[in-house]
């Protein structure tokens, strides 16, 4: 086996590592990093995107309308979520975590009522290459382009839109954005649904490579703690970076030591990242700014 | 869709303590008597859940046919049963529910084997009986038990060396890191070794894991002939997909896959093609008293994804301690064993004839080899008829005269007299 062949499979593993850590990430680091509400049911959200896009293929949708659809819903979700909850909870941090993992538990259980135990999957897409003695799946390129996408989209928005500046201004200092005119409310509703809806996509997409049942977020919880425990505040400069160095400790170890020690990695590097940066990466990457 | 809400509604309202009523007339026959109390403690959600709510749908299922036919020695059947959440921890809150507060005469309970060890000390400490109605990786030789799931040598001394015979003779285990798939690789590694075989490599994945790209290169890296998969709980299930995707193309061969999660039914074929599965039961056996059971349990659980292996262990189970109770006109433990320490006690189950091994309190199995094919249909290449749990018995495990209260492996058999 040659070179190529070992750096090309170091890099798919890294790739998809990171676009696993990104995508579970993303939303919560809009909900969490950003808005400060420490979301335990984003994992729900997750699970509400899979099975929406699920059921859309089911009913003769192409795959990515099925993923837009479940991005969609998500979202909508996401807004009633924040006007019937959240929305009375930003001053007190710590009750959000009751009622978001209250709201997660009745999510699954009402999943598990409803819909059943499980839910037929819907198959990968695009089938598999070879390089060397490896074969892969296309589909996860495809994933690791979505997780650069995603944080590409994030980049624009909240940098270069309007509705991107009224958001950071709302959460940074709410009574001067709302003296100033800004419709505060609005603003960190529709934040909250950019969030949700983040999750929702994270769902659809990984939603043809995975087991349908209504526990499947918990499988993207951790993961998208870690990430945005260690990005910190940002959303760009925060998930990016942190997705990277993760991605490498989680692929190195894993392929090393196999999936438990990937995992005691994941871990480990949280507790260095935060014991030296305790704001996380951007909190690091921006006070050098400054 | 309103009616699917009900029926959710109806299972919802299961999922608390429950009290099968039998139908009227029987029940006022019956209601001078005390009711038999079975506890029923099984994964009603959680990550389990797939697999073990037909199990609880089998029991009550056979409870309902028992109290319309009179019940046990004229009592009726009454179940008690607690969602255990795929949760250790309520088991072991559950079980001395059921044991203390409950007064239950047997307890049906666990899926998981971290559960079942999690449980078995409580039945221990305070005298009760338990009946677990799981496949397992063998070697539980406690009195207060009684195992009606297959072992490693029904699933395995069948399945590896057909494989190795059929595929060739290096093997690959991907196995869940606890204790079931810790000992179930364990028996792989021996079997393999019996037969002439190699291990081309081992893996151990932890429950809940659900990306799987790296162990499919390791896989891939090992060049096996065959990978045994012993993945447990939904996420672990991930794993089909994602190595199909990949085209991985190898046969596998597993113990837990299709006779629990059903995953060729919850699967896009051909994702599962070329597995092979040693079960004592599922669904598609075509046999007359397989297909009656499969339609009693459909006209009482219409929506029932599918009825699987430990559903059809559950539902005998509740025939085979009628018959025991009846024999021994008590539903006292030790009045039981004497009736098993007989070794006639059998049944003609859904999969065929079973008795249960009066050494270990194990029962005997037809087993049932399936094929999936390229679009997940089942086809059975091969069937061995009353496969005999031999190894506790032959390891020097014997209830009748000796009860450790132990679990045994091949690396850790029960000391020599």
């Amino acid at each position: 086996m040659d070179i190529a062949t070992h750096v090309f499979s170091a890099l798919y593993q890294f790739g998809d590592a990171f676009a696993f850590l990104v995508l579970s990430a993303c939303g919560l680091a809009v909900i969490f990093g950003m808005m400060g509400v420490i979301n335990l049911a984003h994992g729900e959200f997750i699970m509400c995107g899979a099975y929406v896009t699920a059921a859309t293929v089911h009913a003769g949708l192409p795959l990515p309308l099925g993923i837009l659809a479940g991005t969609l819903v998500s979202a909508l979700v996401g807004v009633v979520v924040e006007l019937a909850v959240i929305r009375h909870l930003y001053d007190r941090p710590l009750d959000t975590i009751v009622a978001t993992w209250g709201l997660s538990l009745i999510a699954t259980q009402g999943t598990l009522i409803m819909v059943g135990s499980t839910m037929a999957g819907v198959g990968t897409p695009f089938g598999s290459f070879q390089v060397g003695d490896y074969s892969y799946s296309i589909y996860r390129i495809v994933l690791f382009c979505a997780a650069l996408g995603v944080l590409a989209a994030l980049y624009a928005l909240f940098n270069w839109t309007r509705f991107g500046v009224l958001a950071r201004a709302t959460i940074q200092v709410p009574h001067m954005a709302a003296a100033l005119g800004v419709d505060t409310r609005l603003i960190y509703s529709l934040t909250f649904a950019c969030g949700a809806g983040l999750a929702g996509l994270a769902g659809g997409l990984y939603a043809p490579t995975m087991t349908l049942v209504p526990t499947m977020g918990a499988t993207f919880i951790m993961e998208a703690f870690v990430t945005v425990v260690i990005g910190g505040a940002d959303v760009f400069l925060g998930t990016a970076p942190a997705g990277g160095v993760l991605a490498v400790v989680k692929s190195v170890m894993t392929s090393w030591q196999g999936q438990l020690f990937g995992q005691i990695g994941l871990l480990v590097a949280v507790i260095i990242v935060v014991r030296v940066l305790p704001k996380g990466i951007s909190g690091f990457v921006l006070r050098e700014r400054t | 869709m309103s009616k699917s809400v009900l029926r959710g509604l109806r299972a919802a309202a299961l999922t608390g303590t429950l009290v099968l009523g039998s139908p009227l007339g029987s029940q006022l026959a019956l209601a001078a008597e005390n009711p038999i109390k079975l506890g029923v403690l099984e994964d009603q959600s959680g990550d389990f859940a797939a697999a073990t709510i037909g199990k609880v749908h089998a029991i009550q299922l056979a409870a309902e046919e028992i109290n319309k036919a009179g019940g046990i020695m004229g009592r009726p059947l009454e179940l008690v049963t607690y969602d255990t959440q795929s949760d250790n921890t309520r088991y072991q809150e559950f079980m001395r529910r059921v044991l203390q507060r409950d007064k239950v005469d047997v307890v049906f309970a666990g899926f998981s084997s971290a559960s079942r060890e999690a449980y078995r000390p409580i039945v221990d400490q305070f005298n009760g009986f338990a009946f677990y109605n799981n496949q397992y990786e063998g070697g539980v030789c406690d009195g207060h038990m009684i195992v009606t799931g297959a072992v490693p040598e029904q699933q395995f001394s069948t399945l590896i060396p057909y494989m190795m015979e059929k595929y060739g003779k290096n093997v690959y285990t991907l196995a869940a890191d606890y204790n079931f798939g810790q000992i179930s690789a364990e028996w792989v590694r021996k079997i393999v070794k019996e037969n002439g075989g190699k291990m081309a490599g081992e893996e151990f994945i932890p429950l809940g894991v659900s990306q799987f790209s790296q162990s499919i290169q390791n896989i891939q890296k090992a060049k096996p002939d065959f990978v045994v998969t012993l993945l447990v709980g939904t996420a672990q299930a991930s794993y089909y997909e994602q190595a199909a995707s990949a085209n991985v193309n190898l046969p596998m061969a597993s113990s837990v896959n299709v006779g629990q999660g059903y995953e060729h039914k919850r699967f896009k074929p051909p994702s599962l093609k070329d597995m092979y599965v040693t079960t004592n039961y599922i669904e598609e056996i075509d046999s007359p008293k397989s297909k009656a059971f499969y339609a009693k349990f459909k006209a009482k659980f219409p929506s029932e994804p599918y009825v699987n292996q430990e559903a059809e262990n559950s539902y005998l189970a509740v025939y085979l301690y009628k018959q025991m109770v009846e024999r021994a006109k008590s539903t006292k433990r030790e009045e039981i064993r004497k009736v098993i320490a007989l070794g006639d006690v059998c049944m003609d189950a859904p999969e065929g004839k079973v008795c249960i091994d009066p050494k270990s309190q194990h029962m005997s199995h037809t087993i049932y080899l399936a094929k999936v094919g390229a679009d997940h249909s089942i086809s059975f290449p091969k069937v061995w008829e009353d496969i005999k749990p031999y190894w506790l018995g032959e390891a020097g495990c014997d209830l009748t005269k000796k009860d450790p209260m132990a679990q045994y492996t091949p690396s850790n058999p029960p000391p020599k007299p």
